[in-house]
């Protein structure tokens, strides 16, 4: 532990440790002073989540730290990025709306801030143990995010079915870890895969199979899926955009960083495992969605079916398929919050709604915001020229040359079937008779969804090849 | 008979499964999923520390002594959501947890 270790570890993760001594700052803000200070703690919070992502991309080296236990490359960084971008464009669109229905807590923007934590510890992690303290910082603060609005019935119930489910995904993934550990005796992922190069046990892949379980529950992939339409459903709307965004990318990244990095030497055999979740995942979203009235519990199978896409560029394991997930995970969270930026705005005068049939005519009562929400869900169902295309169309590459050919096959037809209730949601603002118009959209929201939109198209066709080409070199820290 | 590592293992297995089935077949009451989740993690202890001891290695123990950190941070909190629960609903019981479908 000499002074020069400790020092060149802390440069690794001086973007983590401003959030937390900022977290703990915002905590002490908070309570000092009192009852309004949601908006105050909330703005600093954002800025402290841009601060930090500043840091990152400027003066952060690249390198390993505390022996290998965080390691920060192009690939952390660029997930990093997304997390803190995610985290507090949330934090943004919530003041306002929390601020009207009464949830308006200091707290919330400060679990936001640990969460993140917990986030960009689980994009970095190089050994189990920062694997599953990173998931656990990130999971605590969000079950406590979702049952925030404790008056709630609908909110405290959200928050207990996350918690039960999350708890037992963790205890899987944990004893997964305990048996990876006991059949190698090591606990950092590129010992791990040195070992497990030079010959496999039946425990190891017990316990891969195991880690994998608990990390496709975070990502919500079928069969782990129970909890997300109802979490989605009963959380307060800005905390199922957090949902929806940040997470969801940190929880990729830790299951390609453990996989390829870790388990690199057994590709054949988490292999089967990813294609399995990832068909299970595309199917189910895209069918089980076409029946849903809930535009939140709509999102939620979505979503479900937005992480089998990107567990398709996974499952090819070579450099075009990470390269893939990192570009779809961007396209996803840009896709998301700019739909959220719509269902938070989804209010009458007499309160939030959140049926698909109360968007009925929006292109009569606000042709932009519904022209804006269509090119979105042109773009989720995956319709060239947007942006979504480019990202189903890079994982599905990947997916051929990694001669996965049924794979790519069945994630074009799940996409033809989502292409259904998407459009549906299209028809309903264009075609049906007008219901009673919302109040104007906030400032805010105003900004996030026109920002959304114009990325999809045309902004993407533009700044495309250069994602491409960071997503590119992030992909190749692993091979 | 010596107690090897393999009866360690076996304990652990056990406590592992008592404890999602636990989660699974429990229909009456709350508290005992959050038991079961303490059995599962003290389960995956029982594992680390044999595998440790056998091993002859350190970090073992030290994820072991994580896990129980973050054991103590997970039971709070589940504690507190589940208060906070049952002022609004009224019951703790598994089946009334139910104003969602799914």
């Amino acid at each position: 532990m000499t002074p020069d270790f400790v020092s060149s570890s802390l440069a690794i993760v001086a973007p983590e440790l401003i959030l937390a001594i900022g977290a703990m700052a915002l905590l002490l803000i908070g309570l000092f002073m009192g009852e309004r200070s949601a908006p105050t703690v909330s703005g600093l919070a954002a800025a402290l989540l841009v601060g930090a992502g500043l840091v990152l991309v400027t003066v952060t080296p690249d390198g390993v730290a505390f022996g290998g236990s965080i390691i920060l490359d192009p690939f952390a960084r660029f997930m990093k990025v997304l997390v803190l971008i995610g985290s507090a464009v949330v934090i943004v669109m919530s003041v306002g709306f929390a601020e009207r229905e009464r949830f308006d807590r200091f707290e919330f923007p400060v679990l936001i801030v640990l969460s993140t934590i917990g986030m960009m510890v689980m994009i970095s992690a190089g050994d189990l143990i920062a694997l599953y303290l990173g998931l656990e910082l990130q999971s605590l603060a969000v079950y406590v995010v979702a049952a925030i609005n404790r008056d709630s019935v609908r909110s405290t119930e959200a928050g207990l079915k996350y918690f039960v489910l999350g708890a037992l995904s963790s205890g899987m993934l944990l004893y997964g870890a305990s048996l990876i550990y006991g059949f190698t005796g090591q606990i950092q992922f590129d010992a791990i895969a040195s070992l497990a190069a030079e010959g496999r046990s039946l425990g190891l892949i017990i316990g891969l199979v195991f880690v994998l379980a608990g990390l496709a529950f975070k990502i919500s992939a079928v069969p782990f899926h129970m909890w997300t339409p109802d979490v989605y459903e009963g959380a307060p709307t800005p905390v199922t955009a957090f949902f929806a965004g940040a997470p969801k990318v940190a929880a990729m990244a830790l299951l390609t960083r453990f996989t390829v990095e870790g388990f690199g030497p057994l590709t054949p055999d988490w292999q089967q495992v990813i294609v399995f979740i990832s068909i299970a995942s595309m199917a189910f979203g895209s069918f089980a969605a076409i029946g849903q009235r809930n535009i939140k519990r709509l999102m939620a199978y979505s979503s479900i079916g937005h992480m089998g896409y990107a567990l398709v560029g996974l499952a090819a394991a070579n450099v075009s398929g990470v390269r893939g997930v990192l570009i779809y995970m961007a396209i996803y969270m840009t896709m998301t919050l700019g739909t959220f930026a719509v269902i938070l705005s989804m209010r009458r005068r007499d309160g939030v709604v959140e049926e698909i049939d109360d968007l009925a005519g929006l292109s009569r009562t606000n042709p932009v915001m519904a022209l804006f929400l269509t090119i979105l869900m042109l773009s989720l169902a995956g319709l060239p020229p947007l942006a979504g295309f480019f990202a189903k169309y890079f994982v599905f590459v990947a997916a051929v040359q990694a001669q996965l050919y049924g794979l790519a096959v069945i994630g074009v037809l799940a996409s033809a079937v989502g292409l259904y209730y998407y459009l549906r949601l299209v028809k309903v603002m264009w075609f049906d008779e007008p219901a009673e118009s919302f109040v104007p959209m906030a400032m805010e929201m105003r900004v996030v969804l026109g920002a959304a939109a114009l990325f999809i198209f045309p902004v993407y066709l533009f700044v495309g090849p250069s994602i491409a080409a960071a997503a590119e070199a992030a992909a190749r820290s692993f091979f | 008979m010596e107690v090897g590592l393999g009866h360690y293992l076996t304990v652990g297995a056990i406590l592992f499964v008592t404890g999602v089935f636990g989660i699974f077949l429990n229909r009456k009451n709350i508290i005992t999923i959050l038991m079961s989740v303490e059995l599962i993690l003290l389960a995956v202890n029982l594992n680390f520390v044999a595998f440790s001891a056998f091993l002859n290695d350190l970090a073992g123990q030290v994820f072991a002594l994580f896990v129980l950190t973050v054991a103590a941070a997970e039971a709070a909190i589940g504690l507190a959501i589940l208060v906070v629960f049952y002022r609004n609903r009224g019951s703790i019981a598994v089946d009334d947890v139910n104003t969602m479908k799914g």
